[in-house]
């Protein structure tokens, strides 16, 4: 392997003793048999001991057989060895792109768990949580001042469930003038959970084919829209990073057709502080609080996802609501036309504490995170122009979405570019959408990186663009420095869908009989 | 000389049949295969299940996408591949053989006329490939 | 501003490199008549200092559950969080992590999934588990739409009416589109269970759904075995929800009494209240039905090396591949509070669940043996079983009691009338929870409060 030169990290051989090494580092607390030990101490029960067997009959379970039997040291040792096996922002630029990973600071944590937020339970009177319900109606205020719609529910649990939380006030709304209509309008740069929400709030969807410039086609748009169509769901900037020019005369279209304007709004962070939705004539828009709001994404949530509605789209909340009656917040459930509820309680409380912090944080200087994550974005497409590909070179916003086309001349895919960036210490971008960019490399820096990481980042994608054409075999090979190779995901699918095949391949197995099918 | 045997007829989706009797053996093809890449699970319908000439019948998953699988005539289903429950790579390695997915009686022959020659399905996949 | 490092200056380089005079033609593209310059109408930035200060003020205003003596639970329960748990969900390489799409770097999420879902499934006495769900109702709502695509065409749920009348709520919004019905069977009054027999009588040929919870939102245990016997005799599917799960280290899982899919909230393991959210719901089902499950899956393998690792697994079910045909619009899961139920279960382990429980049922029936000798206008409203919270028939009006509780630091539990309003003949019912937490003094105190009112 001597012939890749200095091209970023050569492969270093496993160390000896590694392989020892990795029994420890490696495996599930499952896999490592231990007995009679115990984490978790209990105060001296304070009252008679009850008896299981007789209060519960039949239904007693004498035992969790198979459970874990651990002690505070192996557990934290286990754990902790777990995390460093995680690439993370904390390390370094995380380029995936549509996920907005940024800093996320850490004053938003140590507020989340002041006591009276993190121990306050849900069902405490209202005039012992006044602090919580004014939290939330603050939230509301700042998040209205950014979108300028009329009302906001900060119920919805994600993205996703903001989503259907839009479309399901649509339908509602539509229900109540009459006639809920039939399909929703997504054009096929869309999240692939615009389609699926669609179909969940009981709407078929048409697809929309995007212009050369990434866009919508207006003319397209104007044949498919017809008065069975409920809402054009778009995502500004769209998902290749374009803003869609004609934002203003797409609203005019679809309210001239009595349809609503549904504005996915998971690129919000591009133009927060720049641009209210509500002044482009979108009726509703979720916010992802975990992308724009830097709370943390936490392995894969929990997120939040508020959705702002225009006044039409009002009287169809959830409930409950936040409501203020001079200085006194409180919960109203009293809204006959509500759509009802998403989840038990009021929303990722937690999430909207962090949100609120880094909004006051930043107030009315907001506006910043939009201009350095363009700027960052820019900067990045600027210098790999020359490299990669570019499907559609409409000016960026937030992200930049370069395809593998010339490295494909040399057997490179979008995948091994993936892997081999991991060697030079980065996070790679998304692949798997927009479905519209084959061989998508979807690159988001966020406003966090500082200048010197750019380069570093389009530096060692430049190095493997060199790579794909000079010495093809070490990207295809990667990674070579990461705590596993490249997984066999195939074989993992084979055998999870393997009828009667669980265990070990899904979880852990127990002792004794598995539980039969 | 065709890579893909002469003793069956190809749809344009991809699949392809082989009629012995009133019998038809489907599966996908070579090229198929391919564009899919290693292929982890096949969703099969019922025995005794009836499909018209071009309707899905089933699933075809690899580990980042599904295809939908289409009856190249009209038939009911009589058997399926039961091999590919627990070795659904078989698809991959043997394509035109051991990797079949269903039998079906045929119903009516004259579905048959639409499907193309081994010749002209390769012509066919290198033009879709050029477009 | 303190999270973006690049300076002005540096700034001004990175524009001039770009090729743009101002940071406005980077927006160009934005119509002219909605682009604003100015600030946006917030206050300004706040410091550290002013932060803490600003919202530790709003904190403060709470009652919580860790300086008061709390009774709180119908659905979320306060049970003690390990030390370690807080502090390792602040390691960055947990916290700033983002879902483990590239496996190559991100084991660690990807083995703790792994041995989350293993938990649930030991727990819940089922095959398979899935990544986790936003929450108990949602996730119950999942497990309802999962039925209906392993029954095909059929219209009709039978929920028990002592199912969390929030998850019922949340049922009857998801599925307001779909063209199904959805029928409440009643309780026995005595026992305060679902009764069999209603139970039976409405499930026919066209239900695909059974859905019963366990304990139940009055406290009580059910039946899961006549809940299975009921949906399996007209082919439907037995839907098992939990969200007290500290319940299945003395009761067995509904997996072991017939259910096919078990859902819940798992939230009792080390996650905080914090007012409602963020929880972690569970769904696990048989091995049959594995396909249909909504939501992440992580399965073990092995790399290029052979050597052991996890990643993502029947990806196909998902949105960013089926769109529309998606098991369900899902994206994310809870990753970080899968993780702390996960490091809470390990540190527990078989032992400490079971001892956490048994204190759970010593105190319950404790506290409820109290409530039968008061010569007070109170009395416990069933004589079903229970685990750790029981439903008292208040004599005087709960707000009165609440409010008497107060005086004392006591948050007394929750009125029935708050989550079912709709439900007049529930307005005298009070559901009091105690956890290992839970100290006999302030059951004494609890007690003596209801005296007064003799």
């Amino acid at each position: 392997m001597s012939d890749h030169g200095n091209l970023g990290a050569v492969p270093p051989a496993r160390p000896a003793g590694e392989k020892l090494d990795r029994r420890r580092r490696f495996g599930s607390l499952f896999d490592v048999p231990r007995s009679g030990r115990q984490g978790v101490l209990l105060p001296a029960l304070d009252v008679p001991e009850a008896d299981p067997a007789a209060l519960f009959g039949e239904q007693h379970r004498t035992e969790v057989a198979g459970e874990v039997e651990a002690s505070e040291v192996d557990v934290v040792r286990h754990f902790t060895r777990l995390s460093q096996l995680n690439f993370a922002i904390d390390t370094a630029l995380y380029s995936l792109g549509s996920c907005t990973m940024k800093h996320n600071p850490r004053i938003n944590e140590e507020i989340a768990r002041l006591p009276g937020f993190n121990e306050a339970h849900p069902y405490t009177p209202e005039h012992l949580a006044q602090g919580n319900l004014e939290l939330m109606w603050r939230l509301e205020q700042y998040l209205l001042a950014l979108t300028g719609f009329a009302r906001i529910t900060l119920q919805p649990s994600a993205g996703a469930n903001g989503e259907l939380t839009g479309a399901l006030m649509i339908r509602a709304a539509h229900v109540k003038a009459g006639n809920p209509r039939k399909f929703i309008l997504v054009p096929d740069s869309a999240h692939g959970t615009n389609p699926a929400t669609a179909h969940f709030a009981g709407y078929k969807v048409q697809e929309l084919t995007s212009s050369s410039r990434g866009t919508l086609d207006l003319a397209e748009l104007a044949a498919k829209l017809t008065e069975d169509v409920a809402a054009l769901m778009i995502t500004v900037p769209n998902t290749l990073g374009v803003f869609e020019e004609n934002i203003l005369e797409i609203a005019k279209m679809v309210h001239a057709k009595g349809a609503f304007l549904y504005l996915d709004g998971a690129n919000f962070n591009s133009f927060v502080g720049k641009v209210r939705p509500a002044d482009m004539g979108v009726d509703v828009m979720h916010m992802n609080l975990h992308k724009t709001f830097s709370t943390p994404h936490g392995g894969g949530g929990p997120g939040a996802g508020p959705v702002g509605v225009a006044a039409a789209l009002v009287p169809f909340l959830p409930v409950p609501t936040i409501e203020r009656r001079g200085d006194v917040f409180h919960l109203d459930t009293d809204r006959p036309d509500t759509i009802g509820r998403l989840r038990t309680f009021y929303g990722n409380f937690g999430v909207l504490v962090r949100a609120l912090t880094y909004i006051s944080s930043y107030g009315s200087t907001i506006n910043e995170v939009a201009e350095n994550a363009v700027l960052n974005a820019n900067y990045i497409r600027k210098k790999l122009e020359p490299f990669y590909h570019l499907k559609y070179d409409a000016p960026s916003y937030h992200e930049v979405v370069f395809s593998d086309k010339r490295q494909v001349a040399h057997g490179v895919h979008n995948i091994d570019i993936a892997k081999r960036l991991m060697d030079f210490g980065f996070h790679p971008p998304t692949m798997s959408f927009p479905l519209i960019v084959p061989g998508a490399l979807m690159i988001e820096p966020t406003e966090s990186e500082p200048r010197e990481e750019l380069d570093a980042f389009a530096d060692a994608m430049i190095a493997i663009a060199k790579e794909s054409e000079e010495t093809p075999r070490i990207v295809l090979d990667a990674p070579h420095t990461t705590p596993v190779r490249r997984l066999d995901e195939a074989g993992a699918a084979r055998e999870a869908s393997r009828p009667g095949n669980f265990a070990p391949v899904l979880r852990a197995k127990v002792p004794g009989p598995n539980p039969a099918s | 000389m065709s890579s893909y045997p002469d003793d069956r007829l190809y749809s344009k989706s991809h699949e392809w049949i082989r009629v012995e009797g009133d019998i038809g053996t489907i599966g996908i093809t070579d090229h198929a295969q391919k564009e899919l890449g290693e292929v982890v699970f096949v969703d099969m319908p019922e025995i005794g299940e009836i499909f018209d000439a071009g309707q899905e019948f089933g699933t075809i998953e690899s580990v980042k996408a599904v295809s939908e699988l289409f009856l190249p005539i009209t038939g009911e289903v009589t058997e399926v591949n039961k091999v590919l429950a627990d070795e659904p790579g078989a698809v991959n390695e043997d394509p035109h053989g051991e990797g079949w997915l269903l039998k079906v009686k045929v119903s009516s022959e004259g579905d048959l006329e639409r499907l193309l020659s081994n010749v002209a399905y390769e012509k066919f996949i290198e033009e879709e490939s050029k477009g | 501003m303190r999270y973006i490092p690049n300076s002005p200056a540096e700034r001004a380089e990175l524009l001039a490199a770009v090729g743009a005079a101002h940071i406005d033609d980077l927006f160009a593209t934005v119509p002219k008549q909605v682009y604003r310059k100015g600030a946006p109408d917030l206050p300004p930035p706040e410091s550290e200092i002013e932060v803490r200060r600003d919202l530790g003020a709003l904190a403060a205003r709470n009652a919580d559950v860790s300086s008061w003596a709390s009774f709180l639970g119908a659905g979320l329960y306060a049970h003690h969080s390990p030390a370690f748990v807080s502090q390792l969900l602040t390691r960055g390489e947990f916290l700033t992590a983002y879902t483990p799409y590239q496996p190559e770097v991100s084991q660690g999420t990807l083995t703790a999934i792994y041995e989350f879902q293993s938990h649930i499934a030991i727990l819940t006495e089922m095959d398979v588990a899935n990544a986790s769900m936003y929450e108990g109702a949602s996730a119950t709502v999942e497990a309802v739409l999962m039925a209906e695509r392993l029954v095909k065409k059929r219209t009709r749920v039978v929920v028990s009416e002592a199912l969390h009348p929030e998850y019922r709520h949340c049922l009857r919004t998801y599925l307001a589109n779909f063209p199904f019905e959805l029928v409440e069977v009643a309780i026995d009054a005595e026992t305060g269970k679902t009764s069999a027999e209603a139970l039976r009588n409405a499930v026919d040929a066209q239900t695909f759904a059974v859905v019963v919870q366990s304990p139940n939102v009055f406290g009580v245990v059910e039946d899961w075995a006549a809940a299975s016997a009921a949906a399996h005799a007209h082919g439907a599917i037995a839907i098992g929800v939990v969200n007290e799960m500290f319940s299945l280290a003395v009761l067995k899982g509904p997996g072991a009494a017939g259910i096919d899919i078990a859902a819940g909230e798992a939230a009792s393991f080390g996650v905080p209240p914090s007012f409602g959210g963020p929880l972690v719901g569970f769904l696990a089902c048989r091995d049959a039905f594995k396909r249909q499950i909504p939501g992440r899956l992580v399965g073990r393998t092995t790399d290029a090396e052979g050597n052991p690792g996890f990643c993502l697994t029947l990806s196909t079910r998902e949105q960013h591949i089926r769109r529309e045909k998606a098991t369900s619009n899902i994206c994310t899961n809870q990753g970080l509070f899968a993780l702390a139920a996960t490091m809470t279960l390990a540190a527990l382990g078989k032992h400490g669940l079971r001892q956490t429980a048994l204190q759970c049922v010593s105190k319950c029936e404790y506290l409820k043996a109290g409530v039968r000798e008061l010569k007070a206008p109170f009395r416990l409203a069933f004589a079903g079983a229970t685990f750790n919270e029981f439903a008292l028939v208040s004599g005087v009006p709960v707000l009165e009691l609440l409010a008497r509780l107060e005086k004392e630091k006591i948050l007394g539990g929750v009125p029935l009338h708050r989550l079912a309003p709709e439900r007049r003949d529930w307005s005298d019912l009070l559901l009091v929870a105690v956890t290992e937490r839970t100290r006999r003094s302030d059951m004494d105190r609890f007690l003596q409060v209801l005296g007064s009112f003799r």
